[in-house]
C-alpha cells in the first residue's frame, strides 16, 4: 500500500508537468484548428467579393455602361462583343442555358428517380449494394470526357436519326448533360427514399396495398421532398456545368424554339471567351457579370434544396 | 503511414528544388490557333538547334495573344489579324511601348466546303450573303435544296476578325453560325456535314475541299495556292503577325532571325502555309 | 379490378427496372466505346513520351506529370483544411451555433458552386489580385501574376474542399463516442484523444475523401482553363510558377483544336482512357474503402 503510494505521488507531480506542457500546444492547436475551419467561409466570401469586383463597372462605370449595361443586357438579342459596335445582348445565351437545362432534366429526373425507386424499394437486398457504386461510377466520370462523347460520337449518332440541321445542338449537349446529373439526383433521391421509416410501409402493406402501391403512393410521397432536392440539385449542376456544353452545343448564339438547333449557353460563352480578353476591358466585366449571375443562381438553387430538405428532416420526424 | 507521407514529402520538395536549379531561360509565344502549328514547329527546330533554350507555345487565339501581350504573360503574340488601335492604345498604356509587328508568313483564309457538295466556286458577295444569313439554302447557289449550316471561329480567333472585316466588310455573323473553337473544328465539322460551310486558315484541309473563290461573278474562281496568294489572284489572303513589346534582343531576337531566315520559312511552307517573300 | 391494378404495379415497377438498366447502357456504351478505339495506342511509351509532330505522334507523358503534379499540389492545400475544419465541427463546434451554421452553409454552397466561376475566381483572385500583388511586393516583372501550376492547384483546392469536408466528417462520425470517452476518462485533454484515437480510426474515411478530391481534380478542366493548363509545354514544370499540360485539358484542345483530327483521333482517344482509367480507378479504390468502413460501422466494430 505504502509503495503504492509513494509512487503515485511521485508520478503525480511529472503528470501535472506535462499536463501544464501539453495545454499551450493543445491550446494553439485547437486555435489553429478552429481557424482553419473559416477557409470554407473565407472561400465563399472571396468568391462572392472577387467575382463581383469585376462585374461591378458594369453597374458603375459610365464608360462600361456605353456598351454594356443592365438594359443593353436585355434589349438587344445579338451577342457580338467583338466589333465595332459591340452589342452584349445576353438573352439569347441565357434562354440557351435554359434549352439544354430543360433537356437535361426531361430525361434525368425519369431515369435517376426510376432507378432510385427501383434501387430503394423493388431491387432484391444483393442488387441493391451493387446498383450504388454503379451510379457512383457514371458520377466518376469527368465532364471533359463526357463532352468528347458527345462530340464525337453522340453527335452523329443523334445526326443520323434525326436529320436534323445542325449536328450540334442543344438536343445533343442536353442529352450528354443529363448523364452528368443522373447521379446526383440519384443518390439524394435514393437516399430519401432510403430513410422513409419502415413502419410507414409496413403499415401501408398490412392495410393491403401491395408492394408497388406502397412505393409510389407511400414512399415516394413521403420522400417527395427528398426526391425534389435532388431535382433542384441536378437543376443547379446543370446550370454551371461548362465542358459538355462547351464541345457538344455548336456555340451559336442563336434565339429559336427548336432543341435541334445549337446554343450558346452561359457557362460555355465565359469559357470560350475569357482567354482573349483584356483585363479591365467592357468585355471582361460582362464576362465575370454572367460569372455572377451563374454564382448568385447557385446560391439561391442550393438554399433551396436545402430548406427543402430541412422540411423532408422535419416531417420525418414528424414535426410536421 | 505518417513516416511514409513525410518521406514522400521531402523527397517530393527536394526533387522540385533540384529541378529548378536548372531552369532554362524561357521564350512564351502565346496567340492565334491559325499559327500554333507553325510556332511549334519553329520551335522544336529551334530547339533542337540550341538547347538551353525553352519555347512555350500555346494557343487560344490571337485575342488571347494579344491580350497576352498586354498583360505582360508572354514574349511574342502570334496573331492573323492584325493588331487594333485600341489594343495598341492598352499596349502603350501598360508597358509604354507600341510594339514592334513582324511579318512571318501569309495566309490565303480558305473557305471550306463538304467533298460532295455540289457548289465549288463562291464570290465575295456570296460569301458575305451566306454568313450574313441572307442566303440560307443551297439551291440559291446552284446547289441541293438544303439550308446552309455555318460554322465559324470564336470571337478570340484572328482568323474571325479578319473574315469579318474583309469578306463581311464589317456587318455582322448571323447568330446560326456554330462557333468552334479552332480551324481543325471547323474541317472535323465539315467533313461530317454534307451541307455546312466553314473558313479558316489554308494549312488544315482534310476530308473537305477548298472552295474556289472568286473576286466577283466575271472572274474565275481560285483556290488557295502559294501561286494564287502570290500574285494576289486569290482575293482573300493575308500576312500573319508576330508581335514583340520591344525590339527584339538577344535569344529572342535570334528566334525571329531564325523564323524570317531560308530555313524558317521553308518550315512555313511544310505546314502548309506561302512564306513572307 | 385486381388484376389491372397488379398490371399496372407490374408496369410501373417495370419502368424502374429500365431506368436503372439505362443507367447501366449508358455506362458501358460510353466506357466500351472509350476502351475499344483507344486501347490500341496505350503501350509503355505511350505513357512516358512526350508528344511530337503536331501531336500526331509520341505519348503523352508531360499531361500525365502535369495532372500529377497539380494534383499533389492541390492535395497538400486542401486534406489539411478540410480535415481541420470537420474536426472543429464535430468534435469542437457546438451544434446549433450560429457560427457552425455558417461553416456548414458555405460549405454547401462551395460544393454548388459552377467550375467555370472557379475559373473565375481563380483569374481574377489569384492571378491578378495575389499574383499581381505579390509582383508588387517584389519589385518584379510577371512572374506570380500570371497562370501557373500554384494558382490552378490553390483554386481546386478551393472547389474540392466540400469533398474533403462532408467525407472527414462522415469518417469522424463513424467513430463511437464510447472511444472517446474511454480516451477522456483515461485522462487525455481533448485533442490528444483526437490526435492519437479518433483520427487513426478515421483515417479511411478521410482517405475516401482525399482520393475523391483527387479524382475530381484531375478530371475537372474548367477551373484550369485560365489558371494554368497549357497544350504545348516542351518542358515539364518543375517550379510553381510553371504552367503545365493537363489530361482533361489535353483531351479538350485536341479534341476540338486540333488540325488534323482523323490523325490525332487514336492519341485523343488513348488520352481519354488514360484519364478515364485515372479517375474511375481512384474512385474505385475511394469506393471501396468506403463501402468496407460503412460495413465495420454497421457491424459496431
Amino acid at each position: 500500500m505504502e509503495n503504492l503510494k509513494t509512487i503515485e505521488k511521485k508520478h503525480q507531480s511529472e503528470f501535472v508537468i506535462s499536463k501544464k506542457r501539453f495545454r499551450l500546444s493543445e491550446f494553439i492547436i485547437e486555435k489553429v484548428i478552429f481557424l482553419s475551419s473559416f477557409f470554407a467561409i473565407l472561400g465563399v466570401i472571396l468568391i462572392f467579393v472577387f467575382i463581383f469586383r469585376e462585374a461591378l463597372p458594369v453597374f458603375t462605370s459610365p464608360e462600361v455602361k456605353k456598351e454594356a449595361s443592365l438594359n443593353l443586357f436585355f434589349s438587344t438579342v445579338t451577342w457580338q462583343p467583338i466589333s465595332d459596335d459591340p452589342r452584349y445582348g445576353l438573352i439569347a445565351i441565357i434562354f440557351g442555358t435554359f434549352k439544354v437545362v430543360v433537356v437535361a432534366l426531361f430525361f434525368a429526373i425519369p431515369i435517376s428517380v426510376g432507378a432510385a425507386m427501383y434501387t430503394s424499394e423493388f431491387a432484391p437486398l444483393k442488387l441493391k449494394e451493387f446498383i450504388k457504386p454503379i451510379v457512383e461510377i457514371l458520377a466518376g466520370i469527368p465532364s471533359v470526357v463526357l463532352g468528347f462523347f458527345a462530340l464525337m460520337v453522340m453527335a452523329s449518332f443523334f445526326h443520323s436519326i434525326f436529320h436534323s440541321t445542325m449536328r450540334l445542338n442543344a438536343f445533343n449537349a442536353g442529352v450528354a448533360l443529363s448523364f452528368a446529373i443522373i447521379p446526383v439526383i440519384y443518390s439524394i433521391a435514393e437516399d430519401a427514399l432510403n430513410s422513409v421509416p419502415r413502419s410507414l410501409k409496413e403499415a401501408s402493406l398490412a392495410l393491403g396495398a401491395n408492394r408497388w402501391q406502397t412505393a409510389f403512393r407511400v414512399s415516394l410521397s413521403v420522400a417527395m421532398p427528398g426526391v425534389l432536392a435532388g431535382i433542384i440539385l441536378g437543376l443547379g449542376r446543370a446550370v454551371g456545368e461548362t465542358m459538355i456544353v462547351l464541345m457538344a452545343s455548336g456555340n451559336a448564339s442563336m434565339l429559336s424554339a427548336n432543341i435541334f438547333d445549337s446554343v450558346r449557353t452561359m457557362s460555355a460563352t465565359i469559357a470560350a471567351e475569357l482567354g482573349e480578353v483584356v483585363h479591365g476591358s467592357a468585355h471582361y466585366n460582362v464576362l465575370f457579370f454572367i460569372g455572377a449571375s451563374l454564382f448568385i443562381f447557385t446560391l439561391i438553387i442550393n438554399s433551396l434544396a436545402q430548406l427543402v430538405v430541412g422540411r423532408l428532416q422535419r416531417k420525418l420526424a414528424g414535426k410536421i | 503511414m505518417k513516416k511514409l507521407i513525410t518521406v514522400i514529402g521531402i523527397l517530393s520538395l527536394s526533387f522540385t528544388v533540384m529541378l529548378s536549379v536548372f531552369a532554362a531561360k524561357t521564350i512564351t509565344i502565346k496567340g492565334s490557333d491559325t499559327l500554333l502549328i507553325l510556332g511549334q514547329r519553329w520551335a522544336e527546330v529551334y530547339m533542337n538547334q540550341n538547347p538551353g533554350v525553352v519555347i512555350q507555345v500555346t494557343g487560344g487565339g490571337s485575342g488571347v495573344g494579344i491580350a497576352a501581350l498586354i498583360n505582360g504573360s508572354t514574349d511574342i503574340c502570334e496573331a492573323s489579324r492584325s493588331i487594333k488601335s485600341s489594343e495598341i492604345d492598352k499596349l502603350k498604356e501598360r508597358f509604354n511601348t507600341t510594339g514592334v509587328e513582324i511579318l512571318v508568313a501569309r495566309d490565303g483564309l480558305a473557305v471550306y466546303l463538304n467533298e460532295e457538295n455540289k457548289v465549288s466556286e463562291l464570290t465575295l458577295e456570296q460569301l458575305k450573303g451566306i454568313y450574313t444569313g441572307k442566303i440560307t439554302n443551297w439551291k440559291e447557289l446552284g446547289g441541293v435544296d438544303a439550308k446552309i449550316v455555318l460554322y465559324g471561329r470564336e470571337n478570340s480567333s484572328g482568323t474571325y476578325v479578319y473574315f469579318k472585316e474583309n469578306v463581311l466588310m464589317g456587318a455582322d455573323f448571323a447568330s446560326q453560325t456554330q462557333t468552334l473553337p479552332g480551324t481543325g473544328a471547323i474541317v472535323n465539322a465539315i467533313s461530317r456535314d454534307r451541307y455546312g460551310i466553314g473558313y479558316g486558315g489554308a494549312a488544315y484541309a482534310k476530308g473537305v475541299k477548298y472552295c474556289k473563290v472568286k473576286k466577283d461573278a466575271q472572274t474565275p474562281g481560285y483556290e488557295p495556292t502559294l501561286e494564287n496568294v502570290k500574285n494576289g489572284k486569290y482575293p482573300i489572303s493575308r500576312y500573319l503577325y508576330w508581335y514583340l513589346r520591344n525590339k527584339p534582343t538577344g535569344e529572342i531576337k535570334k528566334l525571329v532571325d531564325f523564323v524570317l531566315s531560308e530555313q524558317g520559312q521553308q518550315i512555313v511552307s511544310k505546314v502548309g502555309y506561302f512564306p513572307v517573300k | 379490378m385486381k388484376l389491372r391494378l397488379n398490371f399496372f404495379g407490374s408496369f410501373f415497377t417495370g419502368l424502374t427496372l429500365l431506368a436503372t438498366l439505362i443507367i447501366f447502357a449508358i455506362l458501358i456504351v460510353i466506357i466500351g466505346n472509350i476502351v475499344l478505339q483507344g486501347h490500341k495506342i496505350i503501350s509503355w511509351d505511350f505513357i512516358t513520351k512526350a508528344p511530337r509532330e503536331g501531336m500526331t505522334a509520341g505519348g503523352i507523358f508531360p499531361a500525365i506529370f502535369g495532372t500529377v503534379a497539380l494534383v499533389i499540389l492541390m492535395i497538400i492545400a486542401v486534406l489539411p483544411v478540410g480535415v481541420m475544419t470537420a474536426i472543429y465541427l464535430h468534435e469542437y463546434a457546438k451544434s446549433e451555433s450560429a457560427l457552425t451554421k455558417t461553416i456548414r452553409f458555405a460549405v454547401n454552397n462551395l460544393a454548388g458552386v459552377p467550375s467555370i466561376v472557379f475559373g473565375l475566381f481563380g483569374l481574377g483572385f489569384f492571378i491578378q489580385f495575389v499574383g499581381a500583388g505579390m509582383d508588387n511586393f517584389f519589385g518584379l516583372e510577371v512572374v506570380w501574376g500570371q497562370p501557373c501550376l500554384m494558382w490552378a492547384a490553390l483554386t481546386l483546392a478551393l472547389l474540392n474542399l466540400p469533398v474533403v469536408v462532408v467525407a472527414s466528417e462522415e469518417a469522424l462520425r463513424a467513430v463511437p463516442s464510447e472511444i472517446r470517452e474511454a480516451s477522456f476518462a483515461l485522462g487525455a485533454t481533448k485533442w490528444q484523444t483526437i490526435r492519437r484515437v479518433v483520427l487513426p480510426q478515421a483515417l479511411p474515411g478521410v482517405l475516401t475523401g482525399a482520393i475523391l478530391s483527387i479524382s475530381r481534380g484531375a478530371g475537372e478542366v474548367a477551373p484550369i482553363m485560365f489558371t494554368g493548363a497549357a497544350y504545348f509545354l516542351p518542358y515539364l514544370p518543375h517550379k510553381p510558377t510553371d504552367q503545365f499540360m493537363e489530361l482533361g485539358y489535353h483531351v479538350y484542345v485536341m479534341a476540338t483544336q486540333s488540325p488534323d483530327v482523323e490523325a490525332t483521333k487514336p492519341i485523343l482517344y488513348g488520352t481519354v482512357l488514360v484519364l478515364l482509367i485515372l479517375t474511375l480507378l481512384l474512385n474505385f479504390i475511394a469506393i471501396f474503402i468506403r463501402s468496407k468502413v460503412r460495413r465495420q460501422m454497421r457491424q459496431g466494430v
